[in-house]
């Protein structure tokens, strides 16, 4: 699809060859800025992992560029379009052209693996219930749970979970694919199969991919390109090969696994309780 | 805080919580009735689904209670109306009172115990486990999708529900009308046809469809409004259970007013 022109009187352009592009995205929690002018761009058909600690402010990203929050300023560009200010039936016909894999799996809980997948077909297309049923099949093959149609989620492994998520992510042919933390929750053994999934999914369809997580050796397994963030704010925005690389104290703290240092001064711990620097992250 | 302070806050918090349940109701109209014509499908199962888990499974509980509360009506009839030899007043005492007044009451808040709090907690837990976002992801409108079905599940089923209360409380009252005061099953009958006039009913029933409005309204925007963490689940069936008792109170005193000032006289 062309990408259409701007709207009258707005002065950006859809930038060209990228599937995702963030420009001075902002978000606040009421009065509390929690990402502070982010930009990046995910070129189409390349997975871009988004990391930081707890409360760095990257499942607001993600949840911004689903949109699941309102962004307080900044644009998001997705499929020439800006996501962040079209009306809520363009960003509904948008969505169709994307999946998200939820931490939990968010599946929902009153209807089988199978009913799951067929939700989003039965309500956004006028298929059959016959070829539905073997677009389900399909889907549930494709990130390995066939037979599994008429489970109940509570049925399921945690793993299982993750997997019957991305299926019904995938229900719809996205062409961007959002991932909540995957491998979150799972053992080392399942979660390298998660990894493998998307890595898969990523060879068999040229999707875009933006994770969120915090598993360093997942993200070095499935990145193409990798954002730290820190704060709100973008501490580091390369390739794999180059954040490998980084000397850049923040990027080495993270990947090396290297604590906070301790407040030791009386001075550092009375800021801290005033709130001046923020406390030491567990 | 000054007290004119806390009552503006008060009155302002009180008016959000009242439009955000006119916000429900009003995207479920627009569901239900608007968008079919513009040709968007509403899934009638969901509703039909709703309908039989509200209406019919409460039917057994809804009849025990009714039945009971006719009795109870007429023992406490007949022992005043004994004093003055009146006891054939029984009949219509029961009939007026259970149609105009406890038959649809007493269905409201047997549905608040079954429906209003599994609403809530349905919508709660959905929305602790993401649910909530993942609908909203698959360019699904939650109000759609969960709130539409149960509004017309519930202003369907609660006048059924009501009718059905009516003529249990009815039964109810016949059984210490026949076996105590002197009345045949046909007397009895045939006193209460004489006494009810139909705007006792019809009233009664329209009562009873704004209290399955306000009841879906309030359990579905306790749900919306859980937070973080399945405890909170809790405190919102337990909030969805108080705010709708109280709020079928005041609906049920504002139309009462209604249908009072409107009567003929």
């Amino acid at each position: 699809m062309a990408p259409s022109p701007p709207a009258k009187g707005d002065q950006s352009q859809a930038p060209a060859g990228a599937a995702v592009a963030v420009r001075n995205l902002r978000v606040n929690y009421g009065a509390r800025e929690i990402l502070h002018g982010i930009n990046f761009e995910v070129p189409a058909g390349e997975t871009l992992v988004i990391m930081g600690g707890s409360g760095s402010g990257k499942s607001t990203l993600l949840r911004t560029l689903v949109g699941l929050e309102k962004p307080s300023g900044g644009e998001i560009w997705m499929r020439g379009k800006n996501f962040a200010a079209m009306s809520e039936e363009d960003r509904d016909e948008l969505r169709k052209k994307m999946g998200m894999s939820f931490q939990g799996g968010a599946l929902f809980g009153s209807m089988t693996v199978g009913e799951n997948v067929a939700l989003p077909l039965q309500e956004h297309t006028k298929l059959d219930e016959s070829t539905i049923e073997i677009m389900i099949r399909l889907k549930l093959d494709q990130v390995g749970l066939s037979g599994f149609e008429n489970y109940m989620p509570a049925q399921l492994s945690g793993g299982m979970k993750k997997r019957a998520a991305i299926a019904r992510a995938l229900s719809m042919d996205p062409e961007i694919l959002f991932f909540d933390e995957p491998s979150a929750g799972l053992d080392p053994i399942i979660a390298a199969g998660i990894d493998d999934l998307i890595l898969k999914l990523k060879k068999a369809f040229r999707i875009t991919i933006v994770v969120v997580t915090h598993e360093l050796a997942s993200a070095f397994l499935i990145a193409d390109r990798m954002i730290l963030l820190d704060k709100g704010v973008i501490v580091a925005n390369g390739t794999t090969k180059e954040l490998q690389e980084s000397t850049q104290p923040r990027v080495r703290q993270f990947l090396d696994r290297i604590p906070e240092p301790e407040l030791t001064g009386e001075i550092d711990y009375l800021q801290m309780l005033t709130g001046d620097i923020p406390p030491i992250r567990q | 805080m000054a007290l004119t302070e806390t009552i503006g806050s008060a009155t302002i918090n009180g008016l959000a919580y009242i439009g955000g349940l006119a916000r429900l109701a009003g995207g479920s109209v627009r569901t239900i009735f608007i968008e079919p014509i513009r040709g968007k499908k509403f899934h009638l199962s969901r509703a039909v689904h709703q309908a039989m888990a509200v209406g019919v499974e409460a039917l057994p509980i809804v009849s025990l209670i009714s039945f009971f509360i006719g009795t109870i009506l007429a023992l406490n009839a007949a022992y005043e109306l004994r004093k003055f030899g009146a006891l054939q007043v029984v009949a219509s005492a029961v009939a007026i009172s259970v149609t105009r007044e406890l038959g649809p009451l007493m269905t409201a808040v047997v549905v608040i115990g079954r429906s209003g709090s599994a609403f809530a907690a349905e919508i709660g837990t959905m929305k602790v486990n993401e649910e909530i976002d993942a609908l909203e992801t698959m360019a699904l409108e939650p109000v759609d999708f969960l709130v539409a079905p149960k509004f017309l599940a519930m202003l369907l089923m609660v006048p059924c529900l009501t009718t059905w209360a009516d003529f249990m409380g009815v039964l109810g009252g016949g059984v210490f009308g026949v076996s105590a005061a002197g009345f045949t099953w046909g007397s009895y009958i045939r006193a209460t046809l004489d006494a009810l006039q139909s705007r006792d009913i019809v009233t009664g029933l329209i009562k009873a469809a704004m209290f399955g409005l306000v009841i879906t309204a309030v359990g579905c925007q306790e749900g919306f409004s859980t937070g973080l963490g399945s405890e909170q689940v809790g405190r919102s069936t337990t909030s969805a259970v108080v705010k709708s008792i109280f709020m079928v109170v005041v609906v049920d005193l504002i139309f009462t007013a209604i249908f009072y000032l409107t009567a003929p006289r």
